[in-house]
């Protein structure tokens, strides 16, 4: 089992989480999140005085995924939430160690 | 003098009225032979009365909720229930300012000291009785109107110190600065003092609210000191579109503030509702376009700011200028106040946190000199520069000299009173955390 976490533009929510469930993964966590990477921040003007925005909002999905199917969740996002244009967001996979459902619980990869 | 002539002919007028429908011969032959002997009764207009009581209550919804969500809009969240809050209190306690003693001050004869402040005949609205009459109209609906002036005026300086002033300060500062600035200037351009008598025009309060809050801004933003982390914190607006809604309710209150200060439902009205609709609309245009080219985008808090300038900049002039001095005083009022409030702000380096000196001070002078150039004797009786009169104008630049000059240091003297009895201002780590949470209770989520 591995965690995928995903920074993507928010815009492209959806077809990400459309390429995810078309994989058969259930489930998913979405928080709407600020911060920057290669694409800085941007400049807002009122009434001339200039205000630097450091950070910019971002989607972040978090999805546990049974070891198998890992390579191909990290293909779908890529594939679904790349414009090609800087701030694109990036990817991380981390390993986890323990699952449960809370109403069953069933662990790890049955759980999920 | 004018208050006299609007008297007489209101009296003509009923007469004229009563003689021509004959609605009763006796009654009209009884009034004309008592014209003969003592002066004629002034005559209820039941229009003239209808639309002032319309025009007063849409002058009070330029302040609440019209300016408190224009100012709310802008400022930061953590400070916006002070801001809605000191709006909505100064309503209340000018009302009772205004009932008490200033209306008072502003429009009676003060005696040997008339040319500058009224007398304390009418102090608790001493004499004024159900049937008592301003003009045409009852005097209640009358005192009822300038009221709403009262109260707006002292809420536009509240612009100024958002974020910083201690609320008791905020109510100390209000009273005080009702009753020893507004009141006597009010009194020097409507209530038969030495600049009415000096021939200053100002229709509806270019000079008397305008000039004058953003004169007081202008000094309690320097005495207050900027806010805390001003040039290098983001102090952007949380919500433009609160102040979009409240800039748009001061466009729909102002035709009460303009138009209703003809003093009644005539075509004085009309042309200044015809001028103040075009003037905003004109100077809105004109701050967006330089903006675009300065800024490079034509921002939504630009155009609402330019349409409050326009609006400022006709007040005075709205009762004696036509169509195309409308559309002069809008374009010169949009383009003058951008500087004032972006470059030339930026060039001093006050915190005049929400722009009262660079809109209301600014649009209000260009407004009260302009007044002296395009007014047309066709209109409102008195010609102005281009027909000759450039007298007039140096009389406006006299209105506005006396305005400044006696705002200016009051409001010094106040602030430094208040300063001493409750101080001004709320700590370092009050303004940090917020207003709302430490001085009210209470937060937006």
């Amino acid at each position: 089992m591995k965690l995928v976490m995903a920074i993507i533009k928010p815009f492209k929510l959806d077809e990400v989480r459309q390429a995810l469930t078309e994989l058969g993964l259930q489930g998913m966590t979405v928080t709407e999140v600020k911060g920057y990477g290669r694409q800085k921040g941007h400049t807002e003007i009122y009434r001339g005085a200039e205000y630097a925005v450091n950070f910019l909002p971002k989607i972040k999905i978090e999805v546990v995924v049974p070891g198998k199917l890992v390579d191909k969740a990290v293909d779908a996002i890529v594939a679904a939430a790349k414009t090609g244009q800087i701030g694109d967001g990036k990817i991380f996979v981390v390993p986890v160690e323990q699952t449960v459902r809370i109403r069953t619980g069933e662990t790890n990869e049955s759980a999920l | 003098m004018v208050t006299l002539t609007k008297y007489l002919i209101g009296a003509v007028a009923a007469l004229a009225a009563l003689a021509l429908f004959h609605i009763d011969p006796a009654l009209a032959q009884e009034a004309a032979a008592a014209a003969e002997t003592t002066p004629p009764a002034p005559t209820l207009d039941t229009g003239d009365t209808a639309w002032m009581l319309t025009s007063t209550a849409i002058v009070l919804l330029m302040t609440i909720p019209g300016l408190a969500l224009f100012y709310g809009g802008m400022v930061r969240k953590k400070n916006v229930l002070s801001l809605v809050m000191q709006c909505f209190a100064i309503t209340c306690l000018i009302t009772l300012v205004w009932f008490v003693a200033g209306y008072s001050l502003a429009f009676t004869d003060g005696g040997s000291l008339n040319s500058y402040i009224g007398g304390m005949s009418k102090a608790l609205l001493k004499g004024v009785e159900k049937e008592s009459l301003t003009l045409t109209i009852p005097e209640s609906v009358f005192f009822t109107f300038q009221a709403t002036f009262a109260i707006i005026t002292p809420v536009l300086i509240v612009g100024a110190f958002v974020d910083r002033m201690k609320f008791s300060a905020l109510l100390l500062f209000m009273a005080l600065w009702s009753l020893i600035v507004y009141a006597p200037i009010t009194h020097w351009v409507w209530g038969g003092g030495f600049l009415a008598n000096a021939g200053v025009l100002d229709f509806a309060g270019g000079t008397v609210v305008h000039i004058n809050a953003g004169i007081a801004g202008l000094v309690c933003a320097i005495f207050l000191g900027k806010r805390y982390g001003y040039g290098t914190e983001n102090m952007a607006p949380h919500n433009l579109v609160y102040s979009v809604i409240g800039a748009s309710l001061l466009w729909v209150g102002w035709f009460g503030f303009n138009a209703g200060s003809a003093v009644g439902a005539n075509s004085s009205a009309g042309m200044a509702m015809a001028v103040t609709q075009i003037a905003t609309a004109t100077a809105a245009l004109a701050w967006m376009f330089t903006e675009w080219l300065v800024h490079k985008k034509p921002s939504i808090l630009g155009i609402i700011s330019g349409a409050v300038a326009g609006l400022v900049a006709i007040t005075p002039a709205a009762g004696f200028v036509g169509p195309v001095g409308a559309l002069w005083i809008g374009l010169a009022a949009g383009v003058i106040c951008f500087f004032a409030s972006t470059t030339i702000k930026k060039a001093l380096g006050y915190d005049d946190s929400l722009d009262v000196f660079g809109i209301h001070a600014v649009g209000g002078i260009v407004g009260a000199i302009l007044t002296g150039v395009f007014a047309l004797e066709a209109i409102g009786g008195k010609p102005g520069l281009l027909e000759g009169n450039a007298g007039q104008v140096l009389t406006q630049i006299w209105g506005i000299t006396a305005t400044i000059a006696w705002c200016a240091i009051a409001t010094f003297v106040i602030l430094i009173i208040v300063n001493i009895l409750v101080g001004v201002r709320v700590s370092q780590a009050v303004e940090v955390e917020g207003l709302d949470i430490n001085l009210h209770g209470e937060v937006v989520q």
